[in-house]
């Protein structure tokens, strides 16, 4: 091969160059669920006043800033076609080693990097079983959910609070935007984390060899691509997006406790299955797993304007939600089979 | 025939190939717990060639092409790579060495583009960041010189199976490779499609590439390759030149004749055969009549009629259709045209348990992925249709299924005789009689046995063979598929030829293995013309 | 091609038997194990005593609080054996207390037995629905099981606030006390428990459901050409598991007289599948011990009183609890066994799948010759 032989003339190089769908399939569920966004928010603004506000629209983002980082975390471990049902109990554990660390005198940054390094830490290791010994994600998971949970129960029982300045500053410290209005530093965070998980799965051959590996491992293998340690990156991303989650939801709770985030890990699966992510990975992208949350966000902003529906609405309607999408997704991988 | 294939390796060469070959295996071994796949093989592969390796299946060519590129390590043998001694840890390391293999099923991600299948793991790149721009111009370039016109920026699922063959293809060349292993790349094309990947196939052997081939299809073989290869039974059989060999000796080259497994069977069917000689036949009203049955992509729409006590053989290369026709007439898949009457009634086979209702039953040629259950008893496997079919409120009885399982274990020489023993855990031989036992218990009135000898000893394959005879004698209808055409000529009634996914012939009985043998062999045309037995 | 024949395999049934023995061996010995730590530390912990015609004592305890997992965890040996997960049974159980709580409540006499039946009956059709569906998405539309019962995992909750508003209700009715609080000598719950377990080890193996459902497990395809009825046998399991979640959400509420929407059966679900694994039913489907879920149920609640009673926080039986589950998993894992029978054992005579990536060495063992068709020993054909 050391010539270039034009084999076919007719071919000409305008030729391959074509015309592309103007919504390409994949975007579709992503599309849909920036629709559902809007419509939700439609709905606020028409039934209840001052829905329609910079404000309201900015709370989302500040209330569930730790959950937009756990999804992103739980968007990489999908995409590989995995499951991390440890990272609502990671959060927990977080906020109760950052909580008891700053207590014990600790300075700030020496328990930022202990938390993520405790987080990142569990990640790698549930990685590295899951890969190596061929067993379930889901079953692994499990059981780092229950070692994460332990753990903050070994280092206490009750909620700790947290004094620590740095963190009081986080919690308290706002940014004021034109219009009026103010978000806190976690959002920024938030948003940060999430362009960098944008680009590095869009951008690296990282982030692509994830997508190879949740449309083919087999394929990627034989394709040559570093299976083994991209998968169990995959997990150390979910870990060390967990951990900084908990250190949000600490800032946001001002506490650590080992029942906080209870049941967290189902909201940030939802919110990756409802932005579009095939369960059985390959196809997503984080910037739908951020539209994810802020649909849950807006609902729960939705029941709480309504004031006469009670809290629970929210899971039956994170529930339907999921099981719309998840059978949106059914049909849609049926049809391509 | 089989004097007219040498065992020796031919002189090499092919007119305007010389020098030293590019990949050079010597003596190569492979053993599995059990299992020898190859013994003492040879093999050469010259630069700017197409070398075809034939063999039927379980010949070894898998196993051949796993042990070149790395998959796994030879037991013994040598592999050089340019005159160098080489090892590969894997098709990575293979592929980085310029070895390239591009499988049967599309070995890329279906969900990436079709730029980033071909450059994928070696994007080029700009500050960190791939430079997706480049990355696509250079996957149009490359497609460009194979002469594809493909967006490459199109998602991959989106292109028909063929197209993304040759993106494979593409990705194989892309790392400038100099030995492209190209695995059975056309069992899902249609003939343009195959045409394409043949004009890309010497495109790239004009540009000095070696590519190996691995194909079932005869046409294919001889309108590309320029030598080829043949094993048997993890052997090496010959190294030829295409137009040195004629379909006729490369398919008995390829399907030999295991001497000792005739002796014993000719001795032992013998009689049995001529007993079921009498009693079969096609001019009673037929038990099953198939009319323009067929699947797309799976065979075309056939004509099927078999009678009561009639054993009709399909015979056919691997991949000639032979397999996917007793799927349909057992339900197994659905067929998307045609009909089915058995007894002149038409009955629907949408699924296994229809066609088991109407007095069919199946033996899968993948004894393990779709027969037995290995973690079960013998006694649960042999119980479990005729379970299936009673419902799980109405068990067999304890005794019933002691004297059921006695019964046929005996009659089948089934071991060990305990009725306990996990399947998993018996030989080849004897879990194929399990699964034998499994159908008989239900009294079928047509039993479909797809390879049933395949993979197991001597012994057992002529205990089957009689037992079908006897089957037949008593008045069930068989349909035998097996890629060893004796048996299919000593047992069959009729023999229903088969090619390139499609009903080609119809034979009586009497034919011969070498008539069967000349109809697979010749090109297709010739032979559309159907000789009806009476 | 032709493969080595077997040496005849000789295992008689008694071999056979001690390697089933064995599965359970060790479940059982742990079990004793921790007893047995128990009663040093306290001997107290061992003791039984009758009063009043009820048996007391920390064994006894131990029976009543396993109930309800034991009774989930059978459900889930069946759902596991056809390769299937059912993550929504705390929710159920749930949903179910809730159901019964606020009937019972909303009776013109909530302290009538009449008022509890209906309750109960009422609590137990809603979770034969609920059993329905999630075998409806995973039999029907074939979503991974995992998936499927997320969805009710993460709405049954909201649905069981939806029933009890939110709060916690409270009955008083002695008739409904007595399915998790009451006594005939032994608690009233784990004799249902075990009623429950006797019954489905009798209709599983008395007729044939039990080795449908196995064979399901270990091999769909093989099971769907064999002519069974897998998507039946499939539903079914995924309904009983409910219903089964149903009564132990039952004996969750009655024991404390309330329904708790929020808290009960809360992690149940995990208890179960490692009750479930402990007990050496294996998470890839197939062959699956009744018995073993026994003792595995038995296990965690005992870890749990152990836990309890050594002053430890209860929560922080979830490390103990997460340590077992990855010691069973690795022990159960093929790559792990692999490793262990390799060392121990020459490569295996019968007929075996290759390896995917075998390394030479492993392969050298076999230096006899290739035992080829023609050369193979020729055995005696039957006359049949």
């Amino acid at each position: 091969m050391t010539t270039t032989v034009p084999t076919r003339p007719d071919t000409l190089p305008e030729q391959s160059s074509r015309r592309r769908p103007v919504v390409p399939g994949r975007v579709l569920p992503v599309v849909s669920t920036f629709v559902l966004f809007v419509l939700l928010f439609g709905v606020g603004s028409v039934r209840y006043e001052g829905f329609t506000s910079g404000q309201v629209f900015a709370n989302l983002f500040i209330d569930n800033a730790f959950l937009i980082v756990l999804a992103v975390g739980m968007t990489f471990v999908i995409l590989t076609g995995g499951i991390d049902l440890s990272v609502g109990a990671v959060v927990a554990l977080s906020t109760m080693v950052a909580a008891a660390t700053l207590r014990a005198g600790l300075p700030a940054p020496v328990v930022i990097l202990l938390v993520l390094a405790v987080g990142t830490g569990l990640g790698v290791v549930m990685g590295l079983v899951i890969h190596h010994f061929e067993l379930q994600p889901f079953i692994v998971t499990l059981a780092g959910m229950f070692l994460a949970r332990g753990l903050c129960f070994v280092i206490g029982v009750e909620s700790i609070s947290i004094k620590d300045p740095f963190f009081r500053a986080l919690a308290t410290g706002t940014i004021d935007l034109p219009g009026g209005v103010t978000i806190t530093w976690s959002v920024v965070i938030a948003l940060v984390i999430v362009a960098v998980a944008a680009w590095v799965l869009h951008r690296t051959r990282f982030g692509r060899t994830i997508y190879a590996i949740g449309g083919s491992e087999s394929s990627a293998t034989l394709m040559g691509l570093p299976v083994a340690r991209v998968k169990v990156m995959a997990y150390a991303i979910s870990g060390l997006c967990a951990s900084i989650a908990g250190l949000l939801f600490s800032v946001y709770m001002l506490s650590g406790y080992g029942l906080h985030a209870v049941g967290m890990e189902l909201d940030a699966i939802a919110s990756v299955v409802i932005g579009g992510t095939l369960l059985s990975g390959g196809v997503g992208y984080v910037l739908g797993s951020l539209l994810g949350v802020l649909v849950l966000g807006v609902i729960q902003t939705l029941i709480s304007f309504q004031g006469t529906l009670s809290s629970w609405w929210t899971k039956i309607a994170i529930g339907t939600l999921l099981l719309l999408f998840i059978v949106m997704q059914r049909l849609f991988t049926r049809r391509n089979a | 025939m089989t004097d007219t294939s040498s065992t020796t390796v031919a002189p090499a060469g092919r007119p305007g190939v010389s020098g030293d070959p590019v990949v050079a295996m010597q003596a190569i071994t492979m053993e599995f717990p059990g299992v020898r796949a190859l013994e003492d093989v040879d093999f050469r592969l010259f630069p700017g060639e197409v070398h075809a390796l034939m063999g039927e299946n379980g010949a070894g060519k898998s196993t051949l092409i796993k042990v070149l590129t790395g998959v796994y390590t030879a037991t013994a043998g040598t592999t050089e790579l340019r005159g160098e001694r080489i090892a590969f840890s894997g098709p990575a390391e293979a592929q980085a060495s310029g070895v390239s293999t591009v499988y049967q099923e599309v070995n890329l991600c279906p969900n990436l583009s079709v730029a980033e299948n071909i450059l994928l793991g070696r994007e080029p790149r700009r500050l960190g960041s791939i430079d997706m721009g480049a990355t696509r111009s250079r996957a149009a370039e490359l497609l460009r010189r194979m002469g594809l016109d493909i967006d490459p920026g199109s998602i991959l699922a989106e292109h028909p199976i063929a197209i993304q063959q040759l993106v494979a293809i593409a990705r194989a060349v892309a790392v400038d490779a100099q030995v492209l292993i190209l695995d059975e790349p056309t069992s899902s094309l249609d003939q343009d499609e195959v045409a394409e990947l043949f004009r890309i196939m010497r495109h790239l052997r004009d540009e000095g590439v070696a590519i190996l081939f691995v194909s079932h299809f005869l046409e294919q073989v001889y309108e590309i390759a320029d030598r080829m290869t043949v094993l048997r039974n993890g052997r090496l059989v010959g190294e030829h030149l295409t137009r040195d060999l004629t379909r006729l000796q490369l398919v008995s080259a390829m399907i030999g004749r295991e001497l000792g497994v005739l002796e014993e069977v000719e001795r032992l069917a013998a009689d049995a055969a001529d007993a079921a000689e009498v009693t079969g036949g096609g001019d009673r009203a037929p038990l099953l009549e198939a009319t323009g049955l067929g699947r797309r992509g799976s065979i075309a729409p056939f004509d099927l009629r078999i009678a009561a006590g009639e054993v009709v053989g399909l015979a056919g290369l691997l991949g000639s259709g032979r397999t996917e026709l007793a799927r349909l007439l057992f339900g197994a898949d659905r067929a998307d045209s045609g009909e089915v009457r058995v007894d002149g009634r038409v009955v629907s086979l949408r699924t296994p348990r229809s066609a088991i209702a109407s007095g069919i039953a199946f033996c899968s040629e993948d004894r393990k992925g779709e027969g037995i259950l290995a973690d079960l008893s013998i006694r649960d496997n042999l119980v479990l249709a005729m379970q299936a079919a009673r419902g799980w409120a109405r068990p067999i009885p304890r005794r019933t299924k002691d004297e059921l399982v006695e019964k046929w274990m005996t009659a089948l020489d089934i071991r060990p005789k305990n009725p306990d023993a996990l399947v998993g855990k018996l030989s080849g031989g004897n879990q194929q009689k399990v699964l034998l036992a499994r159908w008989l218990v239900t009294r079928p009135r047509l039993l479909i046995l797809d390879e049933p000898t395949r993979g197991i000893d001597i012994g057992a394959k002529a205990q089957i063979q009689k037992l079908v005879a006897e089957l037949a004698a008593e008045g069930m209808a068989v349909v035998y598929i097996s890629a060893e055409l004796e048996e299919v000529a000593r047992l069959a009634h009729r023999v229903v030829v088969l090619k390139d996914r499609a009903k080609v012939a119809e034979l009586d009985g009497s034919a011969s293995v070498d008539e069967i043998m000349a109809l697979i062999a010749t090109a297709d045309g010739d032979v559309r013309t159907e000789q009806v037995a009476s | 091609m032709t493969s080595a024949q077997a040496a005849p395999t000789t295992h008689g049934p008694g071999l056979l038997e001690r390697a089933r023995g064995s599965r359970l061996l060790w479940p059982l010995v742990a079990l004793v194990a921790l007893v047995l730590a128990n009663a040093v530390r306290n001997p107290g912990f061992v003791e039984v005593r009758l009063q009043d015609g009820h048996l007391y004592g920390s064994l006894v305890d131990i029976l009543k609080n396993g109930a309800p997992t034991l009774l989930i965890a059978l459900g889930m040996t069946l759902v596991i054996a056809t390769r299937g997960i059912d993550l929504s049974v705390g929710a159920v159980a749930a949903i179910s207390g809730a159901v019964a709580c606020t009937t019972i409540l909303g009776s013109a006499d909530p302290t009538s037995p009449a008022a509890a039946l209906k309750g109960i009956a009422l609590a137990l059709v809603l979770c034969l629905v609920l059993g329905l569906w999630n075998g409806f998405l995973v039999a029907l539309l074939g979503i991974q099981p995992i998936i499927a019962t997320l969805v009710l995992m993460t709405a049954g909750r909201g649905i069981a606030m939806l029933v009890t508003d939110g709060q916690i209700i409270t009955v008083r009715n002695d008739f409904f006390a007595e399915i998790g609080a009451g006594f005939l000598l032994f608690p009233i719950s784990i004799l249902i428990a075990l009623a429950a377990l006797a019954a489905v080890a009798l209709v599983t193996r008395r007729t044939a459901l039990g080795l449908l459902i196995e064979s399901v497990g270990i091999n769909p395809e093989a099971s769907r050409l064999a002519g069974l009825r897998s998507r039946t046998i499939i539903w079914t399991v995924y309904v009983f598991a409910a219903l089964c979640a149903g009564v132990a959400g039952l004996m969750i509420s009655s024991n404390v007289s309330a329904a708790d929407a929020n808290n009960a059966g809360l992690w149940i679900e995990m208890d179960a599948i490692l009750a479930v694994v402990i007990g050496g039913s294996s998470l890839a489907g197939g062959k699956y011990s009744l018995s073993g879920t026994l003792v595995g149920a038995l296990i965690i609640q005992t870890l749990t009183t152990t836990v309890y009673s050594m002053g430890i926080a209860p929560e922080v039986t979830l490390v103990f609890k997460a340590v077992v589950v990855i010691a069973v998993c690795l022990l159960q894992a093929p790559k792990v066994r692999e490793r262990f029978t390799r060392r121990r054992r020459p490569p295996a005579t019968a007929e075996t799948t290759p390896p995917t990536r075998p390394r030479a060495s492993d392969a050298t063992f076999g230096t006899e010759p290739v035992a080829h068709d023609a050369t193979a020993p020729k055995q005696k054909v039957a006359q049949s």
